[in-house]
């Protein structure tokens, strides 16, 4: 894997292998010391074009527990608000010799353009309405550590689905793994178009609640109300919130998650978001691990790379991971990429 | 080079009238003589036709030259140099231009930047001032320099009763109006065409229907008014649907499609490359189909390039961020050649004397090949195999669509009033 740009990209060896690496790292994190020198010497930059508290100190996390360095790019203080064009801004980050590229964009498709004008690899960490992959990842990782194997799950993924990229990298995870997908939401917050989604389409969340395995829901953002897409919010929740009346028509072992920052009272009622199926905090815990696995998969391998041999105690055992090993860092000044 | 003569031997002329093969000598200007072996003897200059297609020169109905205001994108004189490569020998310069061109000084600018370029550069001004869609541009004083199309491409005009009005003035000055069709509230903060591939790619896009609300008031608008109406890149179904009805029912309007919505859908898009991004947007496998159906049987009176050159730095931003547009000039006829299943002589109606005819340019240029008449004529290759390189386009930016791809068709010499502007393929200004 060169990139990870989008999960609709991956197949599912490539994400049963990516969890099988975040079982190793969530070890890693449970260590007195959790860290590792897996990618000591290896440089990974944050290229952030859009505010982002969580994905970005996930990222951070996760790069420091392997043992990376990090350039951080602030995109306030750049030549960007100077009218520099995308491609200059990241071909002058690469020169400074970094070996991956994290980046969060406000616009679609921008890690995609990105990886055409680099070397270096690229993770998409949020772009625009399209995907986040590793959102993706961390609520795989989180649904099968809580309830197992997503084969044949029921779930539903909640609110506004047009504008956003978590629902659009989880659809085709969830699907991958085997799950059941039912998009809930009015027309108006739904993609104009779904063909070829592998997905149920809901207007009721009523309907569906007492079913399901996982209901994810959405964030709802504020400014969807100037653009007529629902009446208000109090209509919204109305219909579409998760109040602790509609948790208690929810199977007895079925989980709530969110990917964050929850608004409060409008699509999560705040009780709600404190009960013990509320995964919203191990999902939180879990992307630290997935980012590991993401960034040691893009990175890890190659030559710097020690054999699998040696693994340390504590591994799990089917797993001997090169990770594990204490390692070296690059033979001569970035030669490698 | 006036009293030098030129023998343009051993191709086969295709106009209206048909096809045959001859000798072509221009003399002064203007074609001499045109015959089976009228060009033995020679003349000062000799153009070797063998294998190709003489015809009447291309007239482009929708050319971005980005002059005056957007000069690191193109120029009057480059924008002419890809015509003339195109086998363009007349295009008609776009109003959306920094100023716009919205009176009779930057009109002027324009026609003079024009003159001794590859190509003859007409242009056409705006329906309103600025393009601001409020008020009425001076379209009188615009006529009488010449200018015979109007149109605030780019946009269109969105109030009803001002364009009704636009259409009514235009009919007293004998003038068209042109309209870039999309309601711009409907299809507002939209990248791409709305469909199956801006939902996967969560790109905003802008329905069909923006653009084809408006095909459908400017045909009532046209039937109220009596007006001449010219439907830019008309690139859906039912917009073709639309004029194919308004034809039957007498209303007096044309239409053009681009190369690009005839060839491309808009799951080029899916790399995200901003090479792909035009306005109107690629749209889909059935609407190609559609569009290229509406060629054939006539409903698609020409093809237009909207050659909207932008420059690398422009291009590259975000999707969402990049302007729309891509050139056209330079590739244009060889991808109408290789892709559209048309007979060379088919694809010359709709891309010189079809288009010439509604520009009312007819009297020089897209006419009959035959001795008197002004000698605006390319020639060309119908079997060269040539790959689009961006970098070697003549045009000063290289947002082509096509880069890399195999074209069959290519021009060999394009003569200008009588001068070879493009000689084997080299640009001669």
């Amino acid at each position: 894997m060169k990139h990870l740009l989008a999960v609709a990209d991956l197949t599912r060896d490539e994400v049963d292998h990516l969890l099988g690496l975040t079982d190793a790292f969530a070890e890693v994190g449970r260590r007195r010391v959790p860290k590792v020198p897996a990618l000591q010497g290896r440089t990974v930059s944050w290229l952030f074009y859009e505010d982002s508290t969580r994905t970005r100190l996930s990222f951070e996390q996760a790069a420091k527990r392997l043992s990376a360095d990090t350039l951080n790019f602030s995109v306030s203080s750049s030549s960007v608000s100077k009218g520099e064009s995308l491609r200059d801004t990241v071909q002058t980050i690469e020169a400074m010799g970094v070996d991956a590229i994290v980046v969060r964009h406000t616009s679609s498709g921008v890690p995609a353009q990105v990886a055409r004008w680099v070397d270096a690899a690229v993770v998409n960490a949020g772009d625009g309405w399209h995907e986040h992959p590793t959102q993706a990842l961390l609520d795989c990782y989180t649904i099968r550590a809580h309830l197992g194997d997503l084969e044949g799950m029921r779930i539903a993924i909640v609110g506004d689905i047009a504008h956003s990229r978590v629902a659009r990298s989880d659809v085709w995870a969830f699907s991958l793994l085997g799950a059941e997908v039912t998009l809930v939401a009015p027309p108006t917050l739904l993609p104009p178009n779904l063909d070829g989604w592998p997905v149920r389409v809901s207007h009721d969340l009523d309907a569906v609640l007492g079913d399901l395995d996982v209901v994810y829901l959405l964030r709802m953002q504020r400014e969807r109300m100037t653009e007529a897409l629902v009446p208000s919010l109090r209509e919204y929740t109305a219909r579409y919130g998760l109040t602790a009346r509609r948790v208690d028509t929810m199977g007895d072992k079925s989980l709530v998650m969110h990917p964050g920052p929850m608004n409060r009272g409008v699509e999560i009622a705040a009780d709600v978001a404190e009960l013990p199926r509320s995964a919203v905090i191990d999902q939180v815990r879990n992307g630290v691990a997935v980012r590991m696995a993401v960034l040691f998969e893009l990175l890890g391998s190659g030559p710097v790379v020690p054999p699998r041999s040696a693994t340390t105690p504590g591994g799990p055992a089917d797993r001997p991971l090169p990770v594990l090993t204490p390692s070296s860092p690059p033979a001569g000044p970035s030669a490698d990429q | 080079m006036t009293g030098k003569s030129i023998v343009i031997r051993g191709g086969r002329v295709v106009d209206a009238s048909g096809e045959r093969r001859a000798d072509v000598v221009v003399e002064g200007g203007r074609v001499a003589a045109v015959g089976e072996g009228v060009g033995a003897d020679g003349g000062d200059l000799v153009l070797d036709a063998g294998g190709c297609l003489v015809t009447p020169g291309l007239v482009d109905l929708h050319t971005h030259l980005r002059q005056p205001g957007r000069e690191e994108a193109e120029t009057v004189e480059t924008g002419a140099r890809a015509a003339a490569l195109g086998g363009f020998t007349c295009v008609l310069a776009m109003p959306n231009t920094e100023p716009a061109i919205d009176s009779a000084g930057v009109a002027r600018e324009v026609l003079e930047l024009g003159r001794g370029t590859c190509c003859e550069v007409r242009t056409s001004g705006t329906i309103t001032v600025g393009r601001a869609g409020e008020r009425l541009s001076p379209m009188g004083e615009l006529a009488e320099l010449g200018v015979r199309f109007f149109t605030d491409d780019g946009s269109g005009v969105q109030d009803a009763r001002l364009m009704r009005r636009a259409m009514e003035y235009a009919r007293g000055l004998g003038v068209t109006l042109a309209q870039h069709c999309e309601d711009a509230v409907l299809a507002s903060g939209g990248h791409m065409h709305e469909g199956a591939w801006s939902s996967r790619l969560g790109i905003p896009g802008q329905p069909a229907e923006a653009e084809e609300l408006m095909v459908m008031r400017d045909i009532a608008l046209a039937r109220l008014t009596g007006a001449r109406v010219h439907l830019q890149h008309l690139s859906t179904r039912r917009s073709v649907a639309l004029a194919a009805q308004a034809k039957a029912d007498g209303i007096a309007v044309t239409c053009e499609a681009t190369p690009h919505h005839l060839t491309l859908t808009d799951a080029s898009c899916a790399g995200y490359d901003t090479v792909f991004k035009v306005n109107p947007p690629l749209r889909t496998d059935d609407d190609v189909a559609a569009v290229r159906a509406g060629l054939a049987d006539g409903t698609v009176d020409c093809i237009a390039t909207d050659h909207a050159p932008h420059a690398p730095e422009a291009k590259e931003q975000p999707f969402d961020q990049a302007p729309p547009g891509m050139l056209g000039l330079e590739t244009a006829l060889a991808v109408a050649l290789t892709h559209l299943d048309l007979p060379p002589a088919r694809v010359f109606e709709l891309m010189s004397w079809r288009p010439a005819r509604i520009l009312g340019a007819d009297d020089a240029h897209g006419g009959a090949v035959e001795a008197g008449r002004v000698a605006n004529l390319a020639v060309v290759d119908p079997a060269a195999e040539w790959v689009v390189d961006p970098h070697a386009l003549a045009s000063r930016s290289r947002n082509t669509p096509y880069a890399g791809m195999r074209l069959t068709g290519k021009v060999r010499h394009t003569l200008l009033a009588g001068e070879p502007v493009v000689v084997d393929g080299e640009a001669q200004r």
